[in-house]
């Protein structure tokens, strides 16, 4: 028997009422609340493993943005009319079911945002802005996505701070000495990512906020890949900001939040001014609404927020104890079975992982082998994930990566193993 | 034949393989830098001109087995031409892999390149076959930013 399948028999044991098990996730069934698995692609049926850069959406999500269009569609905040009221309601309360998703004390912690670009934009350009100065460092780890370099960077060149990097080794993890040692008087950020969208390693946040916090050091966390996969609990976390995007997480794309400790929010400066922020406005004064409505300007994504609701109330239901066990096993699988096709380069094996499987086939560049798989109705990725420098440190141009969500079965991995060797028949003979 | 060996021709793989003219740039040569930016392919294109005609064409860099092909078959079919006889074969080029314009005349044109024909039915590959070609006239024209297929 298999590692993959022990573990899978121990969850199935362990998984509570009403709750679904490894074994029912790993059975298929899930899959009919997926309309879209139901696709062809170049007349193939989707095969589809590109979940880290967006999930696709249950049929409870669909039903629930179908819904408030057809019964609450208005305007938040704004109306005395039953339908502006309902629509409020809606909104609101879909924070307060972000709140619980991710563990949160109170609903007013929640902003919604774009997604984690823009929340981690907004950290940046408030409270970046107003606490970080010249000379003052920002900490980040040589594995962050784009949106975790890029605006520390805009601050950098504004106000002359410094961002500094953790290194990462041969597996994709980092080194807590290295860390602890990058932590100077002169540190004022720490802003890492939970799980690495490139290599799948899942970093010891828990512990890396510990550490700064010891120094006094607000850490935010990018949980773009990891809500969704895994249990998450700000409190227990106990990071200052966390950010997520909905479409990672079977909501639509456009919504996701912030989460940030009230007390610092409460001192933080507006991001963008306009309506629903303010509480007065003048032409001489204007005084800024509270939390969190002080953080978003202008009529919000509100059938966003509704969708993101439905996806945290479709996670519960599915049980994250069966979803972690069910990725797992299909983690193990494709490592395996991925890893036994010749001429194939893992990159990312860190000690822990979540279900994202980055590699490399010798003599075939990552774009080709997505083309060919794609002819099979398989989707991969193929790229550079934006975490070009995670490419430059392996030394690679582009990866081709497989990443799981609920939806995905072994078979997945089979024809994925099949296809490889298609690839190898054209290049690598 | 499967749908992914119209795409891959034998001759493509050829060249993607073995790429001919593949090498740094010469002395007196000059060079551009082009950089798909969707796949992080990077080449070099070096021209060597003597009164309006290319005397010499290669390259160097990484890149997928179409891009690579497609810059490898570019600077055999240079060689020689002049500089309107090599936009023409762009153009041609062009039209051929997204499918517009009028195939007769373009094929008539293109000699070995027609091979590429098959990308047109993978719209998010044009670049990947273009690449080689945007760079090319980069060099031409001396300029100091890189070409990039976006
Ligand atoms: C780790 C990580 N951080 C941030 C992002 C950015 O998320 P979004 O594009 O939804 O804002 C992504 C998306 O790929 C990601 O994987």
């Amino acid at each position: 028997m298999s590692q993959g399948e022990t573990s899978l028999k121990q969850a199935s044991q362990s998984g509570p009422r009403g709750c679904n098990t490894a074994a029912a996730l790993a059975g298929g069934r899930i899959r009919e609340q997926f309309p879209i698995l139901e696709t062809t692609v170049h007349g193939k049926p989707l095969i589809y493993m590109d979940s880290a850069a967006t999930t696709q959406k249950p049929q409870r999500v669909i039903d629930a943005i179908v819904r408030h269009f057809t019964h609450r569609c208005s305007n938040v905040h704004r109306g005395v009319h039953k339908l502006s009221q309902l629509a409020t309601e809606s909104y609101e309360s879909a924070r307060e079911t972000v709140r619980r998703g991710i563990g949160a004390a109170e609903s007013q912690e929640i902003i919604f945002t774009r997604g984690t670009t823009e929340a981690i934009n907004l950290v940046a350009q408030t409270f970046g802005r107003q606490r970080i100065g010249e000379g003052d460092e920002v900490l980040i780890t040589a594995m962050e996505h784009h949106s975790n370099i890029v605006p520390w960077q805009m601050l950098r060149d504004e106000k002359g701070i410094v961002l500094k990097v953790v290194p990462i080794n041969d597996r994709g993890d980092i080194d807590l000495n290295d860390y602890e040692a990058l932590l100077s008087d002169r540190t004022r950020m720490v802003s890492i990512a939970l799980i690495s969208n490139a290599l799948g390693t899942i970093n010891p946040v828990k512990e890396m906020v510990r550490l700064a916090h010891a120094r006094n050091i607000p850490v935010l966390v990018d949980g773009a890949q990891a809500v969704g996969h895994d249990v998450v609990d700000v409190q227990d976390l106990d990071c200052d900001f966390f950010a997520l995007s909905g479409h990672k997480m079977y909501a639509p794309s456009g919504i996701g939040a912030l989460y940030g400790k009230a007390d610092l929010l409460d001192e933080m400066p507006p991001y963008q001014g306009g309506g629903d922020m303010i509480a007065t406005v003048t032409f001489d004064k204007t005084v800024y609404n509270g939390i969190p409505h002080r953080f978003e300007a202008g009529t919000p994504n509100i059938v966003g927020a509704v969708g993101m609701g439905a996806a945290f109330d479709f996670l519960q239901e599915t049980c994250f104890e069966a979803i972690t066990a069910h990725e797992h096993d299909l983690l193990t699988y494709a490592t395996e079975q991925v890893g036994a096709v010749p001429g194939i380069r893992l990159i990312g094996t860190a000690k822990k992982k979540a279900a994202v499987l980055s590699f490399m086939l010798e003599g075939a560049h990552p774009h080709d082998v997505g083309t060919i798989l794609d002819l099979d109705g398989i989707a991969v990725r193929a790229g550079h994930h934006c975490a070009q420098p995670v490419m430059d440190r392996f030394g690679v141009p582009a990866t081709v990566r497989a990443s799981f969500a609920v939806y995905n079965l072994r078979s997945d991995i089979d024809a994925l193993v099949q296809g490889l060797h298609k690839v190898r028949e054209v290049f690598c003979k | 034949m499967s749908e992914f060996r119209e795409l891959y021709q034998e001759v493509i793989l050829d060249h993607g393989k073995n790429p001919r003219n593949f090498r740094e740039a010469a002395e007196g040569e000059r060079t551009a830098y082009g950089h798909n930016p969707l796949c992080g392919d990077k080449i070099q294109v070096h021209v060597a001109m003597d009164h309006g005609v290319i005397e010499n064409v290669a390259f160097h860099g990484q890149g997928c087995a179409i891009s690579t092909a497609s810059a490898s078959m570019m600077t055999q079919t240079l060689k020689g031409k002049t500089l309107e006889a090599a936009e023409t074969m762009f153009q041609s080029f062009h039209n051929l892999i997204t499918g517009t314009g009028d195939p007769e005349t373009d094929l008539a044109g293109l000699g070995k390149l027609a091979v590429f024909a098959g990308v047109r039915e993978f719209p998010v590959r044009v670049k990947c076959a273009t690449l080689a070609w945007h760079t090319f006239k980069a060099a031409l024209t001396h300029s100091e930013e890189p070409a990039s297929t976006e």
